[in-house]
């Protein structure tokens, strides 16, 4: 049935995702037919293609729902397609120099990107169950290639078998729990369900599904207990794809909690409230025990990164405007962090060209490589969310929503597991700047460099430069959803 | 005037307008640190000059907020709001004339690192003087909690041998503190609908509420004053951290513990200060004899300085919890006070560690022969430790043991303890690092200060005597305001009595 696309111009709303989809499909054909292409070049057009996509999204303002209301496009899917776009085409960026070392130089790398990015934005903008899961598997299978992309390396295919074995489950998980929302609702559609909910007749069987669909998106975001994949995948990757993993899809899957959590499951907030309370207590807990033992960077930034999932559902758990608003707010921030991260551990290179990925390997980085050193650690200090950095005012903004909401268990919990989390940040740092050099570092390429100026930059200067309007972006992003 | 108008952002900012400048300069070597060192010490000069005509401009009289900067920032929950009245003014010119003294301690003390070290120094300035300066309780969180990333540093790049060890402690004491501060403020701001300090100092929060809500600000307090048992990070902070970093440690961070007492503890919830006012004695009381007598068996200069830190924070914490107007005067006396007189008995170490590398009491003694200059010095800063009258430390202890004997002779009576205590480790440790015979060999070619170590503690030798004979200045200064938060407090637990006989007849 294709009555509501007339015609083109009324395909307005999803006009980034044609662009995408034409532009990742050109790529593919232009790569396969033009024997000789380099790698870097593709990444390059990949990049730009993002961008352009990026650029496409903020400049058409259309709202509304498309194919039979599968697909809607509102403030809040503008905003977390504005992050994913932004976040995969910083990774991409990030990974120019060092793919061929990482194994990553081929074109098929650019090409499984840009379809995992379209996957991820229409996820953010399913408005059914069944675009819902359209959009996460489009994504998860590019992503379960490109976890594995080099091939001869035991530890990355290990990390490509635990993720889609994993991530199978989950999808079964999930597509179980829509059939029994599906079942109890009559409808597939999320803004149709809301209506068949109500909280005093509300069915077992409904909660029910409703577990198992929240438990496989809970998957994808890493929240504890279904978190067991990310330290092993975030480890065996390249850690070009670590850091991709780690940014846009994060952002893609949690847009998609909240929308079914609260545009679908609105009138039973009581009863997902539990759930978002556990999932982020537990993977606020864990996360900043776990990591304290770790040596290997990325895998503490797995962990890290859980945690970081439960401080930004603390947001969630509240279910409130304020709450969203806040969430959405943290994810800025986080992806933001999470790519000066790696920006700054792909710039870590030996003399003899060894990627350095333990923390002893940064032994007195700061007498070394000052720059990097003053941006790992800035980054370390937003992490653990001290002010004036941004990391702070994105946990001010989850916990404002819990405390309205009189979660203060919650909250204590929180901001004690964040005490906790500060640790093993901090040892970063005072491995850095507190011991002596051992190694010598390779220099550092250029956009390496302008990236974690730029990110150090605003992160410092939150405050004074973005505060202001991505919080205004922000509440009005969430505002779209209530 | 316009200018004047933004007096406090321009102090506020000014030091880190320094940094940045630091930033830009490039090279190694020695001129490049002494260069670093001169722009340092222009900039800190500059804000000191400053923050002494912010003093000048401040309008005893009026006990509202003046320099009053308020405009909404992020959202509508933080704003940009600056503004003093007589609690907080003080607390800024003398962050900003110690800062001259830390930048000058650098030339002798501080060899490695040097830009870096000044940068951070900067930075909390910065921070510092923000706590002290904002009007907007989300704000004080950053500027307050954004402390501890220089001090951390601090502490770790350029402390002692223990120094990860130290500075660790002191992050996690005051950063598990802090957070449950956050908290607090956050459910503030849904108890109120503002984060404005002027609009919740007329805010009145509901009795229960402001029990948990002190809670939470006293946990963050407590471990920054630090409190007895919550003060288990400051010896080793203070003994690690370099000479620079325990004068700003001891002279301000602890103070804005006590500001926050006097700030948002007694004014903002009187019902719950004045329920816990007697836990607060205690903690005091068990603060003043317990530290004085650990202050007593140290071996280590800067260990014994700490401990008698916490001792004099407690007389601090008492006049607060006296509630009275002589209680918060004399605490807010004290802190200045002993904010001058830590920072040079501080400093005093520092001179004669960078001569002998060592802090250990005994390695000293007679030490008046070889530096007669050096011992007059630290002389007056003893006494003025001790609490010596025609001292700046005598008037605010006399005042909060007299605000506290009208509330409770029993603790006024212990915290006469504290007196005798703090003769009794202070007299000893001059007597044994000043006086004696000087036998030891490594002693024997020690110098008297040079002309550099003049210009840092003359300034101060100065402070401590005028404002011992002629301690107008200050209480002019805070009167009205203070004034102002005795009597709000009367009123506050005066009604709640009231209140709940008016329910009860009903």
């Amino acid at each position: 049935m294709l009555s509501d696309v007339s015609s083109f111009a009324s395909l307005a709303p999803a006009y980034p995702e044609l662009l995408l989809a034409a532009g990742a499909v050109a790529v593919l054909l232009v790569s396969l037919f033009w024997k000789g292409v380099r790698s870097g070049v593709i990444a390059t057009v990949a990049i730009l293609l993002l961008v352009a996509v990026l650029a496409l999204l903020v400049l058409q303002p259309a709202t509304g729902a498309l194919f039979n209301h599968t697909f809607i496009v509102d403030g809040f899917a503008r905003y977390m397609k504005a992050l994913v776009l932004g976040g995969a085409a910083a990774t991409v960026l990030i990974s120019l120099s060092g793919s061929k070392a990482h194994g990553i130089d081929k074109f098929e790398y650019s090409v499984l990107v840009l379809l995992a990015t379209l996957g991820m934005m229409i996820m953010v903008s399913a408005n059914d169950l069944m675009s819902l899961y359209i959009g996460l598997e489009l994504q998860s299978l590019a992503l379960y290639v490109v976890a594995a992309m080099k091939r001869d390396d035991a530890k990355a295919t290990e990390a490509g078998i635990k993720y889609f074995v994993l991530g199978a489950l989950s999808s079964g998980m999930l597509l179980y729990g829509a059939s029994l929302v599906y079942g109890f609702t009559g409808t597939t559609q999320l803004d149709q369900i809301v209506a068949a909910i109500t909280l005093e007749s509300r069915s077992v069987g409904l909660v029910f599904g409703m577990v198992f669909l929240l438990a496989g998106i809970a998957f994808k975001i890493s929240a504890v207990p279904f978190h067991m994949w990310t330290p092993d995948v975030y480890e065996g990757a390249p850690t070009p794809v670590t850091a991709f993993f780690a940014a846009a899809p994060k952002v893609a899957a949690m847009a998609l909690f909240i929308r079914v959590t609260t545009v679908s499951f609105g009138p039973i907030t009581k009863d997902w409230q539990q759930i978002v309370i556990f999932l982020s207590i537990a993977s606020m807990v864990l996360a900043s025990f776990a990591a304290i033992g770790q040596n290997n960077l990325k895998r503490l930034l797995a962990y890290s990164s859980i945690g970081h999932v439960g401080f930004a559902l603390v947001g969630l758990s509240a279910g409130t405007a304020v709450g969203v608003e806040g969430v959405a707010i943290y994810m800025a921030i986080y992806v933001a962090m999470t790519v000066g991260i790696f920006a700054c551990i792909l710039a870590l290179k030996t003399e003899d060209g060894a990627p350095v990925e333990t923390i002893t390997g940064l032994a007195g980085l700061a007498q070394r490589k000052p720059f990097v050193a003053a941006s790992i650690a800035i980054l370390m200090f937003s992490l653990i969310g001290l002010p004036p950095l941004a990391g702070f005012f994105a946990k001010w903004q989850v916990f404002l929503a819990a405390v309205e909401q009189g979660l203060f268990v919650l909250a204590v919990i929180g901001v004690l597991a964040s005490a906790v989390s500060a640790f093993y940040y901090l040892r970063i740092i005072k491995v850095m700047y507190f011991d002596e050099p051992v190694a010598k570092y390779a220099a550092v390429p250029g956009e390496l460099t302008v990236v974690m100026a730029g990110i150090g930059f605003l992160i410092v200067t939150y405050f004074v430069t973005v505060g202001a309007p991505l919080t205004a972006a922000a509440q009005a992003a969430a505002g779209s959803l209530f | 005037m316009i200018f004047s108008e933004h007096l406090l952002t321009v102090i506020t900012f000014l030091p880190t307008l320094g940094a940045l400048v630091l930033l830009l300069v490039g090279g190694k070597g020695e001129a490049v640190d002494n260069l670093a060192r001169w722009i340092a010490l222009a900039f800190t000069l500059v804000t000191a000059a400053l923050s002494l005509w912010l003093w000048a401009l401040f309008d005893p009289a009026n006990t509202a907020f003046q320099f009053v900067e308020n405009f909404d920032w992020i959202g509508d929950t933080i704003g940009y709001r600056m503004g003093v009245d007589g609690i907080s003014v003080l607390f800024i010119p003398l962050t900003a004339v110690l800062m001259p003294a830390v930048v000058l301690t650098s030339w002798g003390s501080i060899t490695k690192r040097v830009k870096e070290y000044l940068i951070v120094f900067l930075v909390l300035e910065t921070f510092m003087i923000g706590a002290f300066a904002t009007l907007d309780l989300a704000l004080f969180y950053v500027f307050f909690e954004g402390t501890l990333i220089p001090m951390f540093l601090i502490i770790g790049i350029w402390g002692g041998a223990r120094r990860i060890q130290a500075t660790y402690k002191f992050f996690f004491y005051s950063f598990t503190g802090t957070v449950l501060m956050l908290l607090a403020i956050m459910a503030m701001f849904w108890q109120a609908g503002t984060l404005d300090i002027q609009q919740l100092l007329k805010f009145r929060f509901p009795p229960e509420v402001q029990t948990w809500l002190w809670i939470g600000f006293f946990a963050s307090f407590a471990v920054k004053m630090p409190m007895w048992p919550f003060h288990r990070w400051l010896p080793e902070a203070h003994v690690e951290a370099p000479t620079g970093g325990s004068v700003i440690l001891a002279a301000i961070l602890l103070k804005l513990g006590g500001y926050g007492f006097i700030r948002f503890s007694i004014s903002m919830f009187p019902d719950a200060s004045h329920q816990f006012a007697n836990f607060v004695f205690v903690l005091s009381i068990a603060a003043i004899i317990i530290t004085s007598l650990i202050a007593l068996v140290q071996t280590d200069m800067k260990k014994l300085i700490a401990y008698s830190s916490v001792a004099h924070m407690g007389f601090v914490t008492m006049g607060i919890f006296s509630g009275n107007i002589y209680g918060i005067h004399g605490a807010i006396f004290q802190m200045i006070s002993h904010g001058i007189v830590s920072a040079a008995l501080f400093l005093c170490v520092g001179v004669v560690y960078d001569r002998m590398h060592t802090r250990e009491i005994s390695a000293y003694g007679g030490l008046v022969e070889r530096m007669p200059r050096y011992a007059f010095a630290f002389m007056v800063f003893t006494m003025a430790n001790v609490g010596l009258p025609g001292t700046s430390g005598f008037i605010g202890e006399f005042l909060t043991m007299l605000a506290v004997f009208q509330v409770n002779t029993w603790v006024a009576f212990f915290a006469a303890f504290g007196v005798i205590l703090s003769a009794a480790y202070a007299l000893w440790l001059y007597r044994r690092v000043i006086f004696g015979a000087l036998t030891k060999e490594s002693l024997k070619g020690i110098l008297d200060l040079d002309r550099r170590e003049i210009a840092v503690l003359v300034p101060l030798v100065v402070l401590t005597i005028l404002f011992g004979f002629y301690p107008a200045p200050i209480l002019d200064a805070t009167a009205a305001s203070v004034n102002l938060v005795a009597e709000n407090f009367a009123n506050a637990i005066g009604a709640a009595p009231q209140a709940v006989a008016a329910a009860a007849g009903h």
